[in-house]
C-alpha cells in the first residue's frame, strides 16, 4: 500500500513539462486573480463587481486547467465545466436583477 | 515536442489573462472594462483548454475539453451584452473621454422607453397634438 508522499511523487513524476513553466504561469495567474478581486472589492458600482466576478471565474477554470496538467488528474476538467456554467448562471441572475432594479447598496 | 507545445498554449492563455486582468483594474468604466475583460478572458480560458487537451491527447479529454471551449464561447458574449445592457440601464457614468454615446438621445431613463429613431415624426406631432388639447 502506497503511502500519501509516495502518491505525490507518482503523479509529480507524471507530468514531464518543466515545473519553471508551471510555476510562471501560476505566479501569472495569481496576480491576474489578485487585481480582478482588487477590482471586485474596489469597483465603484456594482455592474464592475459582476464584470470582475465573471472574470476571477474563467481565471479559476484556467487554474484548474493547469492545476490538471501538473498533477495529471484529467479528472479537474470537471470543476472548469461547473464552474464556468455557474459564472455564467450567477452574471444573468445579476443583471436581471439590476434591470429590474432591486435595492442595491453599492 | 508536446511540451514546447502545451507550455506556449498555457504561457500564451496566462498572458492573456494577466491582460485582462491589468485591463480592468487600469481601465476608467464599465464599458472599457468590459472590452478588456470578455475577449481576452475567454480567449485565455479556451488557450489554457487546448494546452490541456494537447497534453493529455486522450478521446475522454478532448471532448470535455471542446465543451468547456464551446460553453465558454457561447456564453461570453451573452453574458458581457446583458450585463452591458443593465449597466447602462442603470446609469453607471461613462468615462469624461467618451467620444460616442448613440443611445444617449434613444433612451428615455425615466420610462425606460427605447426609440430606434426611424419613427415617423407624424406619429409623435399627432399625439403631441393630443396632449395639448387635453
Amino acid at each position: 500500500m502506497k503511502s500519501n508522499s509516495d502518491y505525490w511523487k507518482y503523479y509529480a513524476e507524471e507530468s514531464s513539462l518543466s515545473t519553471v513553466i508551471i510555476n510562471l504561469v501560476y505566479l501569472m495567474l495569481s496576480s491576474a486573480l489578485l487585481l480582478a478581486f482588487i477590482r471586485m472589492a474596489k469597483g465603484p458600482s456594482l455592474p464592475d463587481r459582476v464584470v470582475a466576478l465573471e472574470l476571477i471565474a474563467s481565471i479559476v477554470a484556467g487554474i484548474v486547467g493547469v492545476h490538471a496538467i501538473d498533477t495529471g488528474v484529467s479528472s479537474f476538467l470537471d470543476v472548469a465545466i461547473v464552474l464556468s456554467l455557474t459564472a455564467f448562471l450567477a452574471t444573468i441572475g445579476f443583471a436581471r436583477f439590476l434591470e429590474r432594479g432591486g435595492p442595491r447598496d453599492d | 515536442m508536446t511540451e514546447w507545445a502545451v507550455s506556449l498554449l498555457i504561457l500564451l492563455g496566462a498572458g492573456l489573462m494577466l491582460l485582462a486582468a491589468i485591463g480592468i483594474i487600469r481601465l476608467p468604466d464599465l464599458p472599457t472594462r468590459m472590452h478588456a475583460t470578455t475577449k481576452s478572458g475567454a480567449l485565455g480560458t479556451s488557450l489554457i483548454m487546448v494546452g490541456v487537451a494537447v497534453y493529455f491527447a486522450d478521446v475522454a479529454v478532448v471532448t470535455r475539453v471542446i465543451a468547456i471551449i464551446a460553453f465558454i464561447i457561447l456564453t461570453a458574449p451573452v453574458a458581457a451584452h446583458v450585463i452591458g445592457r443593465a449597466g447602462y440601464f442603470v446609469g453607471v457614468p461613462l468615462w469624461k473621454g467618451t467620444v460616442k454615446d448613440e443611445l444617449q438621445k434613444n433612451y428615455d431613463p425615466q420610462t425606460h422607453a427605447l426609440k430606434n429613431g426611424l419613427e415617423k415624426p407624424s406619429a409623435n406631432t399627432k399625439t403631441q397634438q393630443k396632449n395639448r388639447r387635453r
